[in-house]
């Protein structure tokens, strides 16, 4: 393949990213906003054509009898360590960077079109287009990325732009607070990554993804059985690296600031704190995942937390009132969902398992979906913003009226999420739990729970939105439907949300790529349709009509209720570790050491210093004859004792 | 009774103590000047004996001592046409109020 | 053995060398000052011919005695209004100088009597050693650039006291 169009849709970005951010402050708003929007749908349309080269031309490269091939479309020397230890930079197509590179530069063409109308008017409108661009830029690199570290490179600015992204109003404090709060506990949880990348790379001497998938037994075989505090050095390196992965997708405990992150623009929070940037954890797992596999306790870790994670999120969502923070816990339980069904599946077949894979295939496939309809369901949330301008469902409800193309496609997105016939959600979590219950029953029972959960909390958020009672302010301000630029992307997306299941996944993306064929288990499906049905009508009879139902609810058990909308307490938790333990405690006692005794130490030498030359300046007295007096004097003593000496 | 170089070096040392006395008491000027003259011909004085009594082929100390004696007189001429300036500006030549070189 | 007259004129000399240099710094006349600076040049260019270097004598009678001498009693009079008390020199802190001067006399002092070096030949048998130095030699020692030869010096110390005259004549001038 040529690599003219790899390196075009890596350059068109950052292309972007310094034009505007550099030349944007002299450009007007509507051209700083064609040329995003342009540069983002050229890099679209590259990256459509290279996806379907590499997944229809069938090329030798990329397709070997029947299997499909990674292959370095280029891969240079960066920088050279060692002489084994070399950083290269490269482009590497297989079906999961062809099938990333396709969500990514769709979503976020439609954030810059959406952003558009959204933005309209907004100070620093350049500088956002900018950032969006630098955003597509380093996910398009980390997906691409030929070795590790050129991952972890671009998985660092990926953080950078997340975070000078959710910083955008950064007049607001609690922007700025939450936009470092990202930042630390990302880069906090990368510090595990980048440990565990040293670990992995020092025993296998190479960062290459390819060599490493290609075998890794060789991989469990290079660390020489060596280990650490009872557990083998590979699973260290695995669950550090894994540790990377947690923060970038919020996996508990490190979600905290996903939540938060919502302070950014909402057309930012569909597409990196939604689609692209989140599911980085997932995609890490995906691409180190023969790796994984020889590392059953690393993959069980992943599975428990991912399970943990994925209730907790499902609970937490149910009980809270602003409508982004809903979606960015549906967000946190939906990556969640993927992480388990990675952790279930296995590169090597598995007894009365027909297919031990699917988890990987199911897992990409959710990705896939999800990115689709999480992104509609957030570019909606923005669009209710715009209409109403609060977060809060209380100001909302009623609305389907108004909003008719909003409320068609959220609840298009809400369907698709809860898993229901014919839409996406449906096929994607449909496999995913199947492969769940082919590893064992826990898992799907306990994901299928999870479904239902989430079923639940996305209609109660919908009813509650689009129907309850309507907000008597609509008379003084009534909301109506968004410009053309915001519905194009609901309306695209939508679509997209309602065939995506019908693409042939399984033939497209499996973890070794060989083709499989999707065929839908017919009791997990009825199962999970009839627990979302139930879950829907539950929160049709609670939330349809204004009714006491929900509050007789919350009163049942109030400590829960609070408890859930507090988010379990864990930023308090932290709050209380960082705040009252590291800083009250451990803090105090540095920082009086470094007052009393450090600095106390250095003061003492600087008042000696002063001290004695308040006490010896009176020798300067500026007359001559002083100074001859002490020289002659001087002068007689070196010669009597020089004198003495020699006699 | 010999005239030794001794003999010459004695009055030398006196001349010399002299001359550290004056330029650390004395408070003009040009006192001091003077003292200091007496320093450098004791130093003359002694270059010429040592030339004397322990090379008397070579006459290396006397040409010293005539390029000390040339130094002395370009240096006497610069001190002096200082101190005239320095009378100048603060009208009198007392050392004790020319110490703005102080702390 | 030296003459009984050179030992006479040494002591005279002697004695008028270490009493005006004691005068000298300790008078409370800045005029009296400079005449008896006056008097131990002079006594100094007498040792200078006792010791048999009489240009050196000479020089040191033209050059110091009558011209240094003479821009002392210029310096004087420019810096002094007669008749009235500025003619007076005080002095200060003179146990100081007479701690100083007296350690290092002391010092030299015992120096001077401990080398066994110092006490040799007598200054006639010196004389007698090294031949008479003629004006002729003193002109090749300064005007050639060979071994003991100091053309270079020479052309140092013409260049320095040219220097001497223009920065004299810039510090004094009046601005």
């Amino acid at each position: 393949m040529d690599i003219t169009l790899p390196i075009l849709i890596l350059a068109i970005p950052i292309t972007m990213f310094l034009v505007l951010g550099i030349g944007g402050v002299k450009m007007s708003h509507k051209l700083a906003g064609i040329l995003g929007i342009l540069g983002m749908g050229t890099t679209a349309v590259l990256a459509y054509i290279v996806a379907f080269t590499y997944f229809f031309s069938g090329d030798a490269n990329f397709i070997l009898d029947g299997v499909r091939q990674q292959y370095q479309v280029f891969d240079v020397t960066w920088l050279a360590f060692t002489q084994t230890l070399v950083v290269n930079i490269g482009f590497l197509l297989d079906p999961i960077s062809a099938m990333m590179l396709v969500v990514i530069t769709t979503i976020s063409f439609m954030v810059h079109l959406y952003s558009w109308g959204y933005m309209e008017g907004e100070p620093g409108f350049q500088r956002y287009y900018a950032f969006l661009s630098l955003f597509s830029f380093s996910m398009l690199g980390l997906v691409v990325a030929t070795n590790i570290f050129q991952m972890y490179i671009f998985w660092e600015l990926v953080g950078v732009s997340s975070y000078l992204l959710i910083g955008f109003f950064y007049k607001l404090p609690s922007a700025v607070s939450a936009s470092k709060k990202a930042f630390i506990v990302t880069r906090f949880a990368d510090l595990g990554f980048l440990i565990g990348i040293l670990l992995l790379s020092f025993y296998t001497d190479t960062f290459n993804f390819v060599d490493m998938t290609t075998n890794p037994e060789g991989v469990l075989a290079s660390t020489g059985g060596a280990t650490f505090m009872g557990a083998s050095v590979l699973t260290w390196a695995m669950v550090l690296i894994f540790t990377g992965g947690m923060g970038k997708s919020a996996m508990m405990p490190l979600h905290i600031w996903l939540p938060d992150a919502m302070e950014g623009p909402t057309p930012v929070s569909a597409l990196i704190h939604a689609a692209t940037m989140v599911v980085a954890g997932v995609y890490l797992v995906a691409r180190m995942f023969p790796v994984y596999c020889v590392v059953d306790a690393a993959m069980t870790f992943i599975c428990v937390i991912g399970a943990i994670t994925a209730f907790y999120a499902a609970v937490v969502a149910c009980a809270q009132i602003d409508i982004k923070r809903i979606l960015a816990f549906s967000t946190i339980s939906q990556i969640a969902f993927m992480m388990v069904s990675l952790g279930v599946a296995y590169d090597k077949p598995i007894e009365g398992v027909h297919y031990s894979g699917l988890g990987y295939m199911a897992g990409m496939f959710h990705l896939f979906t999800h990115a689709m309809f999480k992104a509609l369901l957030f570019l909606g949330a923005g669009a209710l913003i715009h209409a109403v301008h609060s977060n809060n469902y209380t100001s909302m409800g009623g609305l389907r009226k108004y909003m008719p193309i909003t409320h068609v496609t959220f609840l298009i997105g809400c369907l698709a999420i809860a898993g229901i016939w014919p839409f996406a959600g449906f096929f994607s979590k449909d496999e995913m739990l199947a492969a769940m219950f082919a590893r064992h029953w826990f898992w799907g029972a306990w994901m299928t729970m999870v479904a239902g959960l989430t079923a639940f909390y996305m209609f109660r958020m919908y009813f509650l939105v689009f129907w309850w009672e309507e907000n008597p302010h609509y008379k003084e301000h009534k909301p109506h439907d968004a410009p053309w630029q915001m519905s194009l992307p609901l309306i695209f997306l939508g679509a997209v949300s309602i065939v995506a299941g019908f693409i042939p996944f399984g033939e497209l993306v499996t973890w070794n790529g060989e083709p499989y064929h999707i065929h839908i288990e017919a009791p997990v499906a009825a199962t999970s349709l009839v627990v979302a049905v139930c879950a829907i009508a539950l929160a049709a009879a609670m939330y349809m009509k204004k009714n006491a139902l929900p509050t007789k609810v919350k009163n049942m058990c109030p400590a829960l209720w609070t408890a859930a909308h507090r988010r379990f307490y864990w930023d308090e938790i932290y709050m209380f570790i960082t705040h009252r333990i590291i800083f009250d405690i451990i803090c105090k006692g540095i920082a009086w050491f470094d007052r009393h005794i450090i600095d106390a130490t250095m003061d003492a030498f600087a008042k000696i210093t002063q001290k004695t030359s308040y006490a010896i300046r009176g020798m300067q007295s500026g007359e001559i004859q002083s100074y001859v007096g002490w020289y002659i004097a001087g002068a007689v003593a070196v010669a009597a004792i020089t004198w003495l000496c020699l006699i | 009774m010999d005239l030794s170089m001794l003999w010459y070096l004695v009055p030398s040392v006196v001349m010399f103590a002299c001359g550290i006395y004056g330029f650390v008491t004395r408070k003009n000027l040009i006192a001091i000047l003077i003292s200091l003259e007496l320093m450098l011909n004791s130093a003359d004085l002694n270059f010429v004996v040592f030339n004397r009594f322990l090379f008397p082929g070579s006459m290396d100390g006397m040409v010293f001592t005539l390029f000390a004696i040339a130094i002395a007189a370009a240096e006497t001429a610069i001190a002096i046409a200082i101190i005239i300036n320095i009378y100048r500006s603060i009208g009198n030549t007392d050392v004790t109020e020319i110490n703005k070189m102080k702390f | 053995m030296d003459s009984v007259g050179n030992i006479i004129v040494y002591f005279i000399v002697a004695i008028a060398i270490v009493f005006f240099s004691f005068k000298a710094v300790t008078t409370g006349k800045i005029l009296r000052a400079a005449t008896y600076l006056l008097f131990v040049l002079l006594g100094t260019a007498v040792f200078y011919f006792q010791l048999g270097y009489q240009f050196l004598g000479a020089v040191q009678i033209a050059v110091y005695a009558g011209g240094i001498m003479v821009l002392f009693v210029f310096a004087i009079l420019l810096t002094h209004k007669p008749n009235d008390a500025s003619g007076m020199i005080e002095s200060h802190r003179k146990t100081i100088g007479v701690v100083l001067s007296g350690a290092s006399a002391v010092l030299l002092l015992f120096a001077l009597f401990y080398m066994p070096l110092l006490h040799g030949a007598s200054l006639a048998e010196c004389i007698q050693a090294g031949h008479g130095i003629t004006m002729r030699e003193i002109g090749e020692a300064f005007t050639g650039s060979g071994r003991f030869q100091y053309l270079l010096p020479f052309e140092a110390i013409s260049v320095l006291l040219l220097a001497c005259i223009i920065g004299g004549v810039t510090v004094a001038r009046k601005s």
